[in-house]
């Protein structure tokens, strides 16, 4: 029982109380790029969701059984960037041999997301809060799923607000960024919650 | 373009920041002071600099297609060094900006330089673009930095600048913040782009 607690509240914190986008700042450049319609932020979303865990799972495997044994954790920036550039890769190929549907709703995202900094963030993260295999993965999906929920919002709004009536120099990013405010603002009020 | 112009191109003309819209991660979340905020853009600046040179050196024996692993693990090895130097004598700053430090290696800003300039000019040309790109981040920063430490603490480097009675701001200092900071610096600059 104490172990599905844990979870839970890990799930909160990582989706809703330490959200990557909003409190973090972690991933901004496709939150803000790619929210402007709401059937790509999904697909980015998924495929978000998809490689930080994958992510999370091999840059711990590589720190628990590569980095430390042989005394080489000064390495972990260039080992982390290096597994999650090949993992995209490799990720992308497989994609397109076996789903050639989800590669094409997909495709054009999985380069992007080698520089999207929430994947290397949620894998250093898992090192340094000194997280176990398990907790190591789910935090990964989790912090995924925060992330997909706030970039969904944002397409919403950002199809709504198309047609809004704005002073020029305000539309585009500056208007995106002062809504993502907004958010962040609603989303401050999760921190309140206790345990 | 002359060598002057090559230097001051990213201080306003072609900021990083506020016209390319590069690099928004670590800017909207290491501004909440501006000593945060220098910190961050001098690391940045000497990462930038060092990968330019660096990247301009070996551009001749890259092959095109794995360029981009390429420039990413000479920009990690920057990021390391940076990373143990300030550990090792800005221990405060370098807790205070604790995950992005490493975040470095996936700030488009570096990748984007290394790509569209060192690739294509002479050692001393890169190390003139670097330098500029790399102060007109610190620039933009330390305005941002200080619109939020004004604001919300009512300081600017630690020192207080009101009577007591001033009541600080706190969400300029919080994420929404610096969201709502950021989207009115950059309508402003839309503003003056127009006129």
């Amino acid at each position: 029982m104490e172990f599905v607690g844990k979870i839970l509240f890990m799930a909160v914190m990582a989706i809703f109380v330490q959200n990557f986008v909003l409190m973090r700042f972690l991933g901004l450049c496709p939150y803000i790029g790619v929210s402007k319609k709401l059937d790509s932020a999904l697909g980015m979303g998924m495929a978000v969701i998809f490689v930080m865990t994958m992510a999370s799972t091999f840059t711990w495997l590589i720190h628990t059984y590569l980095l430390v044994p042989l005394h080489i954790e000064f390495l972990q920036t260039i080992a982390f960037i290096l597994t999650i550039a090949s993992l995209v890769q490799l990720v992308e190929m497989v994609i397109q041999k076996t789903a050639p549907a989800l590669y094409k709703s997909l495709g054009v995202f999985l380069p992007l997301i080698t520089t999207n900094c929430a994947v290397l963030g949620v894998a250093i993260l898992n090192i340094q809060s000194e997280y176990n295999f398990i907790f190591a993965i789910l935090n990964g999906l989790f912090a995924g799923i925060g992330f997909t929920l706030v970039l969904i919002l944002m397409a919403g709004i950002r199809e709504r607000l198309e047609r809004a009536e704005l002073p020029i120099s305000m539309k585009g990013m500056p208007i995106s960024m002062i809504v993502a405010g907004s958010m962040a603002l609603a989303f401050l009020g999760f921190s309140g919650l206790k345990f | 373009m002359t060598l002057l112009k090559e230097f001051t191109k990213g201080f306003i003309k072609e900021n990083p920041v506020f016209v390319m819209a590069l690099g928004l991660c670590p800017t909207l979340a290491v501004t909440s002071s501006v000593v945060n905020a220098i910190g961050m853009g001098l690391a940045a600046t000497f990462v930038l600099v060092f990968s330019n040179i660096f990247i301009s050196l070996i551009k001749d024996f890259i092959p095109s297609k794995i360029r981009i692993p390429a420039y990413i693990v000479v920009i990690a090895s920057f990021v390391t060094i940076v990373d143990m130097v300030m550990n090792a004598y800005l221990p405060a700053i370098h807790k205070s900006l604790g995950l992005f430090i490493p975040l470095i290696v996936v700030n488009c800003i570096i990748l984007g330089r290394a790509e569209a300039f060192a690739s294509k000019n002479n050692v001393f040309r890169s190390i003139l673009d670097g330098l500029g790109m790399g102060l007109g981040f610190t620039l933009a920063l330390v305005v941002i930095g200080g619109i939020r430490e004004i604001l919300g603490a009512g300081q600017f480097l630690g020192y207080n600048l009101f009577p007591e009675t001033f009541q600080p701001m706190l969400v300029a200092i919080l994420a929404p913040g610096a969201f709502i900071v950021m989207g009115l610096l950059m309508g402003l600059m839309n503003l003056k782009k127009k006129k």
